[in-house]
């Protein structure tokens, strides 16, 4: 470890930020971990003490600091709620790069980080196999979920129902495209995502059915990298500005009205934290990320503000389905789209929505949040999956890979049989004859 | 400095998980929503009984263990500040609402029941606990309980005090004592739950709260009046008190907390506007009707440049979302928010705003003012940096200058916010040296090895 003074004097470039909480603690009523703990240090105020206690040299070393700021689920509720204006999300991503800087990575995370995620080819490969041979060690548990848990006891993956990987990744079935526009005028790229690609490629291709029909050209390279929030939410900066670097020139190979994703937190991602975290490399990074993140929609915001989406016609010979929503954190509170979704979904006449209580309430996932504290996480699951039930829903829409993975796992451990999707599969149902 | 021994006791009673003594978490209980330096505990202890409970506070008495109970840590006066190396003990593990006896209108808590919580699950009934504190949703009616917190409410249906019906509490020795009762009436003891309610920790632990419920009002309606003249405003409010109206909330807010409201919330407040009073009147619908027209009447005599009656639930919501984001729209104007809360008798709020506005000008600082006029009740909000050394002196000064007004105008330090550290040093000054040594005493045959949260309200 280097001197705590230098960590001190990097977390101080902080404190601008960390001083505006004026620890009224309000965040306490809409932090879904402090619900479950009840421990001060869960919580944005808690954290924000914290980081302040570093700054004022109160710590000899920061590991006690460090574990807990890595207790969150970055969900954004505190940040939403925050009367004083708090950039918590900022302050707390900034600080785990310092902090990673600092202290350095975990083996395993470094592993996963640098050798697998910064790799984009690599990364499709190894999912590639892992689908290959995930039927050895595991078995499907509910067909009507799309779930499947272990065959032996894996530490890895624990009691788990997890949506195994796709047989054929997106990637595979769809390398490339590149299309013209036809009578919208628009030309979309389309930034797919990794869950999208690997666990989701109906989602991605109910993508390019929707776009497709609205005669929008699509641009879609080859070879996209993740997004960087796995890395950057680890404080690896290093992963992050190379997958950043490794987007924009695939995107760049083209001109385009838009980029579209079908996955929230990738929107967020390239939209917010693109923006924050990408340092100045004195070649005009900041200014081609500004540029790309501008352009970025949610797909449900492009197609509900931007093309308009056309409003189905009854299928008289299928039921209506009811269908809850629920708004994934990187949607509602981070982008603040709550509408758009719910109009994709109610363009399709066979199914109806019904509103289910704290609709906007985190599914507890987190990223690493649910590889790190699986109970918690599964605690906060499982309030959402109880909302969920309670309506009599037999379908459930979310517009986030990451917060379909989590709901899965819950309806499917609860034996609910409940059909997890996403809003544009529902729209581009209604567009099918 | 807490033994191991005593740590490993603490550990049997309250159980492994729930004794906290890592730095890192104690950091986070150093501190509370009081501009008020942190101290750091020794432990942090979150019992899940009151069988732990009042282990704990008798283990702290045989130890002489400062004991400083934390329910949000919401307190805007420092109450909640811990002693150095002593134990703060968290009730955020007991949180079951024990009973809502609908018949007898009452409901029994734990102390760490959420206020809203409560407040909530007795709406669903038909019934009303009103005291809504602005921190209510996530404060606790333990902590309530013991600032005898108020809220927006308070004019017309009181503050906590007034729904107290009893407290079971511990003493210094762990031992349970039983104040009040589930009867409307009760004459027997000493009023034990009025010396308890309001006494921040320093008389007792408490373990079970027994609050009075009212029925639910039937009917509402609430308007916006707006004045060109902030003294035609606070004269509004002296003369609707005046015509005994007593609205459910009569809310002043200035010019400046307009402009911040407006500019933070964007609810189409007008922000050329003096000031603006937010009323509501509740009750039965013919009276709800007949009052607001009164009202109505009295703001244009006086002068209101217009008046806007809220026509639906929507418009009503729009009203007090204005209200209630106030603070947050005055604590993004700079890092350092001091919340005041002297209060005065309600027919010199006139003079108590004007007074706002020369200290203001006198100590240069900026000061948003808002808050429950109908009540006295006024939240002279200083805005500032406390890095900013000189201007601080200045916020210092002129939150003594504010102290002497309300008294001089026969008010009061701290009508919501308790007395805590912030304002312990200015107590002698509303009552009398006489007064802080009655107190004393009290604290001393109570608990005479100075346990109990020490140094609150009376010093040491």
């Amino acid at each position: 470890m280097s001197d705590m003074k230098e960590l001190i004097s990097l977390m101080k470039e902080l404190e601008d930020q960390v001083v505006v909480c004026m620890r009224c603690g309000m965040c306490q009523s809409v932090c879904p971990l402090f619900a479950e703990t009840g421990r001060e240090s869960d919580v944005a105020r808690g954290k924000l003490a914290l980081l302040d206690g570093l700054m004022k040299e109160m710590f000899e070393n920061p590991n006690g600091v460090n574990e807990r700021l890595n207790k969150c689920l970055l969900c954004g509720s505190c940040a939403a709620n925050c009367p004083s204006g708090v950039h918590v999300l900022d302050i707390f991503i900034k600080a785990r790069a310092v902090l990673a800087g600092y202290m350095g990575l975990p083996a395993a995370k470094r592993l996963i980080l640098r050798g697998m995620l910064a790799h984009p080819e690599i990364f499709d490969r190894l999912a590639e196999w892992g689908a290959k041979f995930q039927n050895i060690f595991t078995k499907p548990v509910n067909e009507a979920v799309g779930t499947s848990c272990a065959r032996i006891v894996s530490p890895l993956i624990g009691n788990r129902h997890f949506r195994p990987l796709a047989a054929v990744p997106f990637h595979q079935k769809i390398p490339y495209l590149n299309t013209s526009p036809g009578h919208s005028g628009i030309k979309a790229a389309f930034y797919v995502g990794c869950l999208m690609d690997k666990i989701f490629p109906h989602v991605a291709q109910a993508v390019i059915d929707v776009l497709t029909y609205h005669e929008i050209g699509i641009f879609m390279p080859e070879h996209q990298g993740c997004c960087g929030i796995p890395a950057i939410s680890s404080g690896d900066t290093k992963t992050f500005e190379s997958l950043v670097r490794h987007n924009l020139e695939k995107f760049e190979a083209e001109s385009f009205d838009y980029l579209v994703t079908p996955c929230a937190t990738c929107t967020s991602t390239i939209k917010k934290i693109w923006t924050l975290m990408v340092r100045d490399d004195g070649r005009g990074i900041k200014e081609r990320v500004r540029k790309i993140s501008e352009k970025t929609l949610d797909i449900n915001q492009f197609l509900v503000k931007h093309v308009g989406v056309k409003p189905g016609v009854l299928k008289k010979d299928r039921e209506v389905i009811s269908i809850a929503y629920h708004d994934p954190c990187h949607l509602k509170k981070s982008l603040g789209l709550a509408a758009e979704p719910r109009a994709l979904i109610q363009a399709n006449p066979n199914y109806h929505l019904k509103e289910i209580p704290e609709s906007d309430r985190c599914c507890g996932l987190g990223g690493s949040f649910n590889l790190y504290y699986y109970e918690l996480s599964a605690n906060i699951g499982t309030k959402k999956r109880d909302h969920i039930a309670s309506s009599g829903c037999s379908t459930v829409a979310t517009g986030c890979p990451a917060c379909m993975i989590q709901l899965s796992d819950m309806l499917s451990k609860a034996g609910d049989r409940i059909a997890v999707r996403h809003p544009v599969e529902i729209y581009a149902e209604s567009l099918k004859p | 400095m807490i033994s191991q021994a005593l740590l490993k006791e603490f550990k049997e009673k309250a159980g492994q998980e729930n004794v906290f003594t890592e730095k890192a978490d104690l950091v986070t209980y150093s501190y509370d929503a009081a501009v008020l330096e942190p101290v750091l505990p020794g432990v942090a202890i979150r019992p899940a009984s009151g069988e732990a409970l009042s282990q704990i506070v008798r283990l702290c008495n045989e130890n002489k263990i400062p004991l400083t109970v934390r329910g949000a840590g919401t307190n805007l006066s420092g109450g909640t500040i811990p002693l150095r190396d002593g134990v703060v003990v968290l009730t955020n593990a007991l949180t079951k609402i024990l009973e809502i006896n609908e018949a007898d209108m009452y409901a029994v808590v734990q102390p760490g029941v959420v206020t809203a919580k409560l407040a909530a699950a007795v709406a669903a009934k038909g019934l009303f606990y009103p005291p809504d504190p602005g921190s209510q949703a996530v404060s606790t009616l333990g902590g309530n309980v013991a600032e005898n917190a108020g809220g927006l409410r308070g004019l017309k249906y009181g503050v906590t005090r007034d729904y107290v019906m009893g407290i079971q509490f511990f003493d210094v020795n762990g031992e349970i004592v039983k104040t009040g009762s589930r009867t409307v009436k009760c004459a027997t003891g000493y009023n034990l739950t009025g010396l308890l309610v309001g006494s921040e920790g320093t008389l007792g632990v408490f373990n079970e709260i027994t609050l009075k419920l009212i029925p639910l009002p039937a009917h509402q309606k609430a308007m916006v009046a707006v004045f060109d003249n902030i003294d035609k405003a606070s004269e509004t409010v002296a003369a609707i008190i005046a015509h005994r109206i007593v609205p459910a909330t009569l809310e002043f807010m200035d010019n400046f907390t307009i402009r911040a409201v407006e500019d933070y919330s964007h609810v189409g407040l007008p922000t050329d506007a003096a000031a603006l009073l937010l009323i509501e009147v509740d009750g039965y619908p013919a009276q709800v009707e007949e009052d607001a027209e009164k009202v109505e009447l009295l703001c244009r005599q006086k002068g209101a440049t217009s008046i806007r009656v809220a026509e639906d639930a929507a418009e009503r919501d729009s009203v007090w979302t204005a209200r209630r984001s106030a603070l947050s729209a005055l604590a993004k104007l700079k890092p350092t928010v001091v919340l005041e809360d002297a209060t005065v008798p309600r027919s010199r709020i006139p003079d108590m705003v004007r007074a706002m506005q020369d200290i203001a000008k006198e100590y240069n600082i900026s000061i948003g003012t808002f808050g429950h006029a109908g009540d006295g009740n006024l939240h002279p909000t200083i805005l500032t940096d406390r890095r900013d050394k000189a201007e601080w002196a200045r916020v210092e000064a002129a939150i003594a200058a504010i102290f002497d007004k309300a008294l001089s105008m026969g008010g009061t330090l701290s009508g919501e916010h308790g007395t805590g550290l912030a304002k312990s040093c200015f107590l002698e000054k509303e009552t009398s040296a006489a007064t802080i040594i009655y107190s004393r005493k009290i604290k001393t045959a109570l608990d005479p090895n100075y346990i109990l949260n020490p140094g609150k309200i009376i010093g040491r």
